[in-house]
């Protein structure tokens, strides 16, 4: 604090400790304390609030149990709550997203950090970031487009003789995996992509000089050193996917349905906000002991994701 | 075990730059072999284009006998041993020693037992499980000579890896390398600027520059006998004086300078008329009266004292500054500064020599 004050006096200082501090307050904190309070409120006519009902419950949290349904995976068949089945797929497909993500990153964080040339460099980020120059939504209703049953994926497919009749894409969770990899493979590429070319070269030619093959250089020497920026892709990928709402709405089918779809039917359908909160943090606390559980797992510490 | 190396006519270009002209060497099984040179000679691109990095672009480079074109890296019969090391940080000293073993599908036990084994003859017992970043500079070269030995190479490469330590540690490890080649009876070829490391540690040395192999002789010879001046100089000192050729017999010439008349040995490259004659400063002598021949009236302009002998920095009539060391041993007296002095040699001791590099 005395170093910053030195190095741009002490306007300067207050200021941007200010700005941090209403940052932080403003639009981090007090937001997520009043929806906390307003999680353990039952939700009552505009009169009774404040009134001798409001009293502070669990019962909007205890709401995700109720209103079993029978499921039978692979013909295993049992009963389970509604909002439980839609909170585990969520898991679920968002950790495959994130397998995915990782299959079409690493090899391309590896080609961009150790094979391709520093100079051809520039232009392979530019190409990678091009499509973020569209806002999201449009991208989410590009693939909508694409994926649709008369759409240009299949009339290629037709084209090219790959299939013989125009195939429904956006089946299950297809269209919303489809459209979460392509919004969020970049915060896997780029992680990855750091703590690969933080690698000694050295390092590969080594191992290749002791004999090794390739897939044992990545396996004991690439993976391993890289092992920080995978764990922070995936964490990053993971919260992303499980959170987003925009992907799931747009190219869902009528046979899925993301949890943070059903947050939003509790504010806007049911217009319950308390329940709609308490099933936020449901999430919230629920993604970050996933994410923990999976660190303790692969031993990844959270200061190496900091780096 | 060990084995030889041809190069034949390799060259190697990185785009328009050449940077390996038409290597030859023949390097014998079991030889220590050091390359030496100013950086950007092309030295570590030999060492790269044996390991198989990188493919000459002419020529062949034979191993044991075996053309090695097209054979990666993984199949030739060679370990590198890096500038940097190269060591795998995340792995214990043990794995990174066996890791040439576990690409070859050996056993846990018997990779920890080759590991120990191959640490205490580097003189490390008991590091097996220590992590790379708790070991000091001279361990961790240890450590990698382990790691290359532990695959049972035909050939050992070394890549300046005594460069990082400092001088105490590098003349240490310069004995131990020795020893090491010794007792394994592993050929090892070497690459070093430092022409002190060259000369105490080969069996022979190829001295080269702009791409070229100048000159390929055991130290005594590359040091008393250059073929060239860019081998006389990068390998010690020279008193250097431009003239002219005259009247050679028998291997010995006159050489006419601004100075007076020298006489010195003929270099056999020594035509055309880019020669120049050079004298080591060792032996270069400075008496009180003049000599019979090669004799220079001079006036002492600096005396530095390097420890072992002192270097007189004497200046001729034309100006040029010539050194003449005396060994600090009593046996000569040290002149003033402002002293006039003459400075002489034996005819054998200098050289008349291309003043550059060969380009043949």
């Amino acid at each position: 604090m005395g170093d910053m004050i030195r190095r741009y006096g002490p306007g300067l200082t207050l200021l941007v400790c200010l700005l941090t501090a209403f940052w932080l307050v403003m639009l981090v904190i007090v937001p997520n304390i009043t929806l906390l309070e307003s999680s353990f409120r039952p939700y009552l006519p505009v009169v009774d609030i404040g009134g001798p009902k409001d009293l502070y419950t669990a019962a909007n949290y205890m709401k995700v149990f109720n209103g079993a349904i029978e499921v039978s995976p692979f013909g295993f068949s049992f009963q389970i709550p509604v909002h439980v089945l839609t909170f585990s797929l969520t898991i679920f497909y968002s950790v495959v997203v994130t397998l995915i993500c990782f299959a079409l990153a690493y090899p391309l964080a590896y080609f961009m950090a150790k094979i391709l040339s520093p100079r051809s460099l520039p232009t392979m980020f530019l190409l990678l970031f091009v499509p973020l120059w569209v806002s999201e939504v449009l991208r989410a209703f590009a693939w909508w487009i694409i994926l649709a049953l008369k759409g240009p994926l299949s009339w290629i497919l037709i084209q090219l003789h790959l299939i013989d009749h125009e195939v429904r894409w956006i089946v299950g969770y297809n269209g919303v995996m489809i459209g979460l990899v392509y919004t969020y493979v970049l915060f896997m590429i780029f992680p990855v992509y750091n703590a690969i070319s933080s690698l000694d070269s050295n390092q590969i030619e080594a191992a290749e000089d002791l004999g090794a093959p390739w897939w044992r250089i990545h396996w004991r020497i690439v993976l391993p050193h890289a092992k920080p920026g995978i764990a922070s892709g995936a964490v990053m990928v993971f919260m992303l996917s499980a959170g987003s709402l925009l992907v799931p709405s747009i190219l869902g089918s009528t046979t899925s349905q993301w949890f943070t779809q059903t947050v939003q039917q509790w504010m806007l359908d049911a217009l319950d906000w308390n329940t709609a909160a308490a099933y936020a943090f449901l999430l919230l606390v629920m993604c970050t002991l996933f994410v923990s559980l999976v660190m303790k797992i692969f031993r990844v510490k959270l200061s190496d994701i900091a780096n | 075990m060990s084995a030889g190396i041809d190069l034949q006519n390799v060259s190697c270009d990185f785009g328009s730059f050449r940077a390996v002209d038409n290597a030859n060497v023949s390097i014998k099984p079991g030889e220590f072999f050091s390359f030496l040179g100013p950086s950007g000679c092309g030295k570590t691109t030999i060492l790269r284009m044996i390991s198989g990095f990188i493919e000459p672009t002419q020529g062949t480079i034979c191993i044991g006998g075996k053309d090695m074109k097209g054979q990666r890296p993984n199949q030739r019969p060679t370990a590198l041993i890096f500038q940097n090391l190269a060591l795998f940080p995340l792995m214990p000293i043990w794995e990174n020693i066996s890791f040439g073993l576990e690409v070859r599908g050996v056993d846990k036990a018997t990779r920890r037992a080759k590991a120990q084994a191959l640490l205490e003859m580097v003189d490390l017992p008991g590091a097996a499980d220590k992590m790379i970043s708790q070991l000091s500079g001279g361990q961790k070269q240890r450590v990698a000579i382990a790691r290359a030995l532990a695959v049972e190479p035909a050939v050992m490469l070394l890549d300046e890896p005594l460069s990082a330590l400092d001088l105490k540690l590098r003349q240490h490890m310069r004995a131990e390398l020795r020893a090491i080649q010794k007792r394994t009876e592993v050929t090892f070829i070497y690459i070093t600027h430092d022409q002190g490391e060259a000369l105490a540690m080969s069996d022979r040395v190829g001295v080269m520059s702009q791409g070229r192999i100048q000159q390929v002789a055991d130290p005594r010879e590359i040091y008393n006998n250059p073929v060239n001046g860019f081998v006389a100089s990068f390998v010690g000192e020279n008193n250097i004086f431009a003239g002219s050729v005259s009247n050679p017999s028998g291997g010995m010439a006159g050489f006419d300078t601004a100075l007076g008349p020298f006489r010195a040995r003929l270099g056999e490259l020594a035509k055309g008329n880019s020669i120049k004659l050079y004298v080591r400063p060792e032996h270069t002598i400075l008496s009180e009266t003049a000599a019979a021949e090669n004799s220079i009236p001079v006036t002492v302009s600096e005396v530095s004292f390097e420890g072992a002998f002192i270097a007189v920095h004497a200046q001729t009539t034309t100006g040029q500054i010539i050194v003449a060391e005396v060994r600090n041993d009593g046996s000569a007296t040290v002149p003033e500064i402002g002293a006039t002095r003459f400075a002489h040699f034996n005819a054998a001791h200098a050289s008349i020599l291309p003043d550059s590099t060969v380009v043949a």
